[in-house]
């Protein structure tokens, strides 16, 4: 399974990555196999405000319903519209196309919880 | 935790493998869900599912202890048959739905793996008064079912008896790539489909599934896991125990009254069932059909008219075939009736739905 090693991960299987202020959150290869055929994403509208941990979406899988979580506090700055139409490809790409938002992040210690790659691949046993 | 002899097999496969009712079972192999759901549909899949549970019944008393313990008429059977019934506890609640196979004077009954134990105490809860002796086969009998409709073009060529001689819910007893099973045209899917019975090592089991394979190999035939397997029923609105069925409800509101006959005598339960029937049910399990396609209902989920609970959904899931959510549920016996809008309230939202008539697909 591949885990790009320039992602931060969480323990929720979802990954950020960093550019400037901006954190791009999608869901881990691992999070996709687990929850199998996405059938939809529910995420907020642009300009909602995140804590940390927030929940801020649900992920509608054939066999599970899962929360998203935010990874960072900020600003949701821009959402993947793509993923209403073609949520598969959260599945089929999920560190590229699958993305799902992107959040201006206001507290950049908050970085610093965040797993690197190999502690990811620990966490889940890989 | 328990591997049936295919587990090699799986892994082989590349299947994510789970527990489930004491065995390591394959839940998806890596096309998804979707994708064997459809294999089944078009062309023809492989189930494992040998932890179901086979007890055996045997003794002179044997049909009139299966006619106490089942709710259908077993005395309808005769060899070759097989029949769909359930076993229900004095108050009507179901203890298991499963299969009754007469077999050379004794019957063989096939239960859902869950409930093995469950039912072998409540088989030998009721032996008072009757000749019978009681034994759980399950760990020595091994289960495929081959579904679909190239599922019998398939094995025909791997099997020594003529296949379409077979009606379906009968059996016969013959070879599979040589080797000796009970050949029953049941299955869990809707489609025309077979379950294969058989005994043997792990050498026998899978020489039985690679000549099932080689036999399928031109029309793609694929490996389907549990489940597709629960997506597949859900569509032609079967009944899973645990879900839909369980020990509150009685086999009228769950719509099984087609096998259930009262008019054969006195059996567990039938005095409440009576009643039930005679009265109508207060609640009756239907199918409904969302109208969005961005939820899925799920087991729990409160099914609501303008806000006023009226019921709540027992299975639900994507159904590949109509590509909407589809569901059943438990609902008040005055809004069953198809055409019904209702509600499906999840996570402090309403998303509207429709009762429809059973089958979905």
């Amino acid at each position: 399974m591949n885990f790009p090693v320039d992602l931060k991960y969480t323990e929720d299987h979802e990954w950020v990555r960093v550019e400037g202020n901006i954190g791009t959150i999608g869901i881990t290869g691992h999070a996709q196999g687990e929850l199998g055929d996405i059938v939809y994403i529910d995420i907020p509208d642009e300009s909602a405000e995140l804590s940390l941990g927030d929940s801020f979406g649900t992920i509608e899988a054939v066999k599970t319903v899962a929360d998203l979580f935010s990874p960072l506090s900020g600003k949701i700055i821009e959402v993947n519209t793509g993923l209403n139409d073609n949520p598969e490809v959260a599945n089929n790409d999920p560190y590229g196309d699958g993305w799902i938002v992107k959040i201006e992040f206001t507290n950049p210690a908050e970085l610093d919880k965040l797993l690197d790659v190999n502690s990811y691949k620990e966490l889940i046993g890989q | 935790m328990k591997k049936t002899l295919f587990y090699d097999k799986h892994i082989e496969n590349r299947a994510k493998i789970v527990p489930f009712a004491g065995y390591e079972m394959p839940i998806q192999y890596p096309n998804g869900i979707i994708h064997e759901h459809k294999a089944v549909r078009k062309s023809v899949g492989v189930f494992d599912v040998t932890h179901m549970g086979e007890l055996e019944v045997s003794g002179p008393d044997a049909l009139a202890f299966i006619q106490k313990v089942t709710v259908n008429d077993a005395s309808k059977l005769g060899p070759g048959k097989a029949q769909y019934s359930a076993m229900c506890y004095d108050n009507g609640g179901i203890v298991d739905d499963l299969l009754v196979y007469y077999i050379d004077g004794h019957y063989m009954l096939v239960v859902n793996a869950s409930n093995i134990a469950k039912n072998m105490d409540w088989l030998r809860a009721n032996t008072a008064g009757f000749d019978v002796e009681l034994a759980d086969i399950s760990d020595e009998i091994n289960l495929l079912a081959v579904q679909g409709p190239k599922s019998m073009v398939t094995l025909q060529k791997i099997c020594n008896i003529n296949m379409d001689d077979i009606p379906f819910y009968n059996y016969a007893v013959g070879q599979i790539a040589g080797f000796d099973a009970i050949i029953s045209r049941t299955g869990y899917t809707g489609e025309l489909g077979f379950e294969i019975y058989f005994r043997g090592d792990k050498e026998t089991a899978e020489s039985i599934w690679d000549a099932i394979f080689d036999a399928g190999n031109e029309f793609s035939i694929e490996p389907i896991g549990l489940a597709a397997r629960d997506t597949l029923r859900l569509e032609k609105g079967f009944c899973l125990y645990g879900n839909d069925i369980d020990q509150n409800t009685n086999t009228i509101e769950a719509g099984l009254g087609w096998i259930t006959k009262t008019d054969k005598g006195e059996f567990n339960g039938r005095d409440i069932i009576v009643r039930a029937k005679e009265n109508k049910p207060k609640r009756q399990l239907v199918g409904f059909v969302m109208n969005t396609d961005k939820f899925i209902p799920r087991k729990g989920y409160k099914i609501s008219i303008d806000g006023y609970q009226i019921g709540f959904v027992t299975s639900g899931n994507l159904s590949p075939m109509l590509n909407q959510p589809i569901g059943l549920g438990y609902v008040n016996r005055d809004s069953k009736q198809p055409g019904t809008q209702i509600e499906i309230e999840a996570r402090g939202r309403t998303f509207r739905a429709e009762i429809v008539k059973l089958p979905f697909v």
